[in-house]
């Protein structure tokens, strides 16, 4: 009799493990609403099952700003087997709190240390690999071209050219920049730019993992180089959404830009063309540094709560295929990470492959590499000054009381 | 034969009663209120990133507050909302006394004045927002007609607070107004007749007959109106997101950044700016309980 239940327990165990592997069904949270990242998504949970048949994948698609904060809860409460994440200093405090798996095994079987090798850095900690980066794309300066023509100026080729046109857009009656800084991190990739194009990629990953004080001497070199353009930034930027100011370029109020390639599409809504919008690289200001770039890099991972890893690391390894990331990106129009995938042919989408591939190292931006407080305080800072250039001792000052109790 | 004693429930049945009509409202307010403010006064004494372990830190988040600039500025905005809110309550009787006459539609007029009342904060947020829009809102195109200069009334720090607690006396002054109507309703008509006979008129007439009788409305009023004050949140939040440069910044919407929001992770920092709120409300609170008290022995 006992010996017949311990039996029939078994069978029973058996069928349920089973059902769970045969039936598998992920759950994905994520955070793709705007209209072609969302369609980006559903081919790939599409072509996934396809390939995948018995797993079904069930999508939970979180407004973008809400998910932020709503991955806090659901990571602790109530996991799925997949989340949507960014990588490098943003991933930091998951990791750190043991709430992410460690996937180093997903990265070994698919060879992806080598596919995936521009993001390996940013997806590594303690020598362990945390997700699967599936798409990045490139920041720069976007630029009306009429604009230019009407001002009579070219394309600048160092920061003094970049400078000294402002002034002809000032008599033109043009914003030379424009950014709308209402939810503070545009102001972040102006700086970015500034201070790696002033003091180079190590320094400036150095101050963002908190190594140099903000009262520093090349730091104070970064805000004067920025003091040069801050009379010509559009002046109520603290107070307009980054669309906003999108449309002040289209609309021909403003000349440049200082974003990521997500913003093409709002400028094309607004009504500029592959012919009149240009793209450059950020220019050079100390003569002979290395060029580095911003490329903030977005990542699948799996949360160590998951109740189905095994189909998970399935997931994340088709997300990592040359196919997967080809097909997404293109819907995306971003680029793939993936070095054997194709990118698109839009003209934005190669000017930011050539900008990338011949960068000498990426940098994630200013709220991924620098931990939240530092962040958050840093980009107020960055705002406050490009208002009110004066308090510039004063915002150095305060950022440098947030560092030395930021990084303890 | 022999009479049974009555039962514990039949003897005690007129005191425990009203024990247990209350039971369940109390037992809410002690998971929801009572307990939570205690942890909260618990968590302020550690750092704690609200994921990991927490680390004892004793009063060290309350040495870091004394040190924080941005303290200092929530506590002077939570001032200012305080003192300039406190004006819905005399605009609101304005208000009220205005409508308060038998003339055709009057209904309408009072539910129009009610109106901002009734629709959500977020929409009266975003109605001020586009209504101070540099570019295309009115208000700037009004001050640039006058002034040959747009003002961006929440991009420059010197206005952006005004511009928030205009916002907010907006649908404050609707409810001062409500609740003085309903006061007026319950005017004495003898006693107006009396002060008429005795050549009351105009202010004097307001001051010494009207404003005393509406004395539990204005209780009312004060109490709505500085609670609302100290727990302005949501219209900062839509308006200006603290900014700009964390200039429109009160405690509570700062204990949100740094306990809750995209870069907060400071759960004991915030905390503590949640207990320093509490015990600036506490004040408040206290005054009014005690003043109560008074006035209900007095009656």
């Amino acid at each position: 009799m006992n010996y017949f239940k311990t039996l029939s327990g078994l069978a029973l165990g058996l069928a349920l493990s089973a059902t769970t592997t045969l039936a598998g069904e992920i759950v994905v949270n994520s955070d793709q609403t705007d209209p072609a990242p969302k369609k980006a998504m559903e081919e790939l949970v599409a072509d996934f099952q396809k390939a995948n048949p018995g797993i079904t994948v069930k999508w939970n698609n979180f407004d973008h700003e809400g998910y932020k904060s709503a991955i806090r809860n659901f990571l602790t409460a109530d996991a799925p087997d997949v989340a949507a994440w960014y990588a490098g200093n943003r991933m930091a405090p998951f990791v750190k709190a043991g709430l992410f798996e460690d996937v180093t095994d997903v990265w070994a079987a698919n060879g992806l240390d080598d596919t995936l090798k521009s993001a390996a850095a940013s997806m590594t900690m303690d020598g362990k690999k945390w997700g699967v980066p599936y798409t990045y794309y490139q920041w720069g300066i976007y630029y009306n071209k009429d604009v230019y023509k009407k001002a009579g100026v070219t394309e600048p080729k160092n920061w003094d050219e970049f400078v000294a046109n402002c002034e002809k857009f000032k008599a033109a009656g043009v914003d030379c920049l424009t950014t709308g800084t209402k939810a503070l991190w545009p102001a972040a990739g102006i700086f970015d730019y500034i201070n790696m194009r002033t003091n180079g990629y190590e320094f400036h990953m150095d101050l963002t993992a908190g190594k140099v004080a903000w009262t520093d001497a090349k730091v104070k070199a970064t805000f004067a180089n920025w003091a040069k353009i801050t009379p010509y930034i559009t002046a109520n930027a603290a107070a307009i959404d980054w669309q906003d100011a999108a449309a002040l370029l289209s609309q021909g109020k403003a000349a440049n830009y200082v974003m990521g390639n997500f913003a093409v599409a709002t400028f094309k809504d607004g009504g500029m063309t592959n012919d009149n919008l240009g793209f450059m690289i950020f220019p050079e200001i100390t003569a002979g540094i290395p060029r580095a770039e911003e490329a903030p890099t977005d990542t699948f991972h799996i949360p160590s709560g998951a109740k189905n890893k095994e189909d998970a690391r399935k997931f994340l390894a088709y997300v990592a295929s040359p196919e997967a990331q080809t097909k997404m990106n293109a819907t995306l129009g971003q680029l793939p990470v993936n070095n054997k995938a194709t990118a698109g042919d839009d003209p934005f989408i190669k000017a930011g492959f050539e900008e990338l591939s011949s960068a000498y190292a990426l940098a994630q931006f200013f709220d991924r590499d620098a931990p939240a407080d530092m962040a958050k305080a840093g980009m107020e800072g960055f705002q406050e000054f490009m208002a009110k250039p004066e308090n510039v001792d004063a915002i150095l000052e305060r950022l440098e009381k947030v560092r030395q109790k930021a990084y303890k | 034969m022999t009479v049974s004693p009555p039962g514990f429930w039949k003897r005690h049945q007129r005191s425990l009663a009203p024990w247990l009509f209350l039971a369940p409202g109390m037992l809410m307010f002690v998971i929801y209120v009572v307990i939570p403010i205690f942890q909260s006064i618990w968590i302020s004494f550690y750092q704690w990133d609200g994921l990991g372990p927490k680390t004892w830190v004793g009063t060290q988040n309350y040495v870091d507050l004394l040190d924080d600039d941005s303290f200092y500025t929530s506590l002077k905005n939570n001032f200012i909302w305080l003192v300039l809110y406190l004006l819905a309550v005399p605009a609101g009787l304005a208000v009220a006394l205005f409508l308060n006459q038998a003339v055709a539609g009057i209904r309408i007029y009072k539910s129009l004045f009610f109106f901002p009342f009734v629709i959500s904060q977020v929409v009266v947020g975003l109605v001020f927002s586009w209504f101070y829009a540099p570019d295309f809102g009115l208000l700037p195109k009004i001050i640039a007609f006058f002034t040959g200069k747009e003002v961006a009334i929440l991009a420059d720090d010197r206005y952006a607070t005004y511009g928030v607690i205009a916002a907010g006396l907006w649908p404050q002054i609707a409810y001062c107004m409500i609740l003085y109507l309903t006061g007026l309703n319950n005017i004495n008509p003898e006693q107006v007749e009396a002060a008429r006979m005795d050549n009351a008129r105009g202010l004097s007439m307001l001051w010494h007959i009207i404003i005393p009788q509406l004395r539990p409305a204005t209780f009312i009023a004060i109490v709505v109106t500085v609670i609302g004050a100290l727990r302005s949140f949501d219209l900062i939040s839509i308006m200006t997101v603290g900014g700009p440069y964390g200039s429109t910044r009160v405690l509570s919407y700062f204990m949100y950044e740094q306990a809750l929001s995209e870069y907060g992770v400071a759960m004991g920092y915030g905390a503590a700016i949640a207990v320093v709120l509490f015990a600036i409300m506490l004040i408040f609170i206290t005054i009014f309980v005690v003043r109560m008290l008074a006035q209900e022995r007095n009656a």
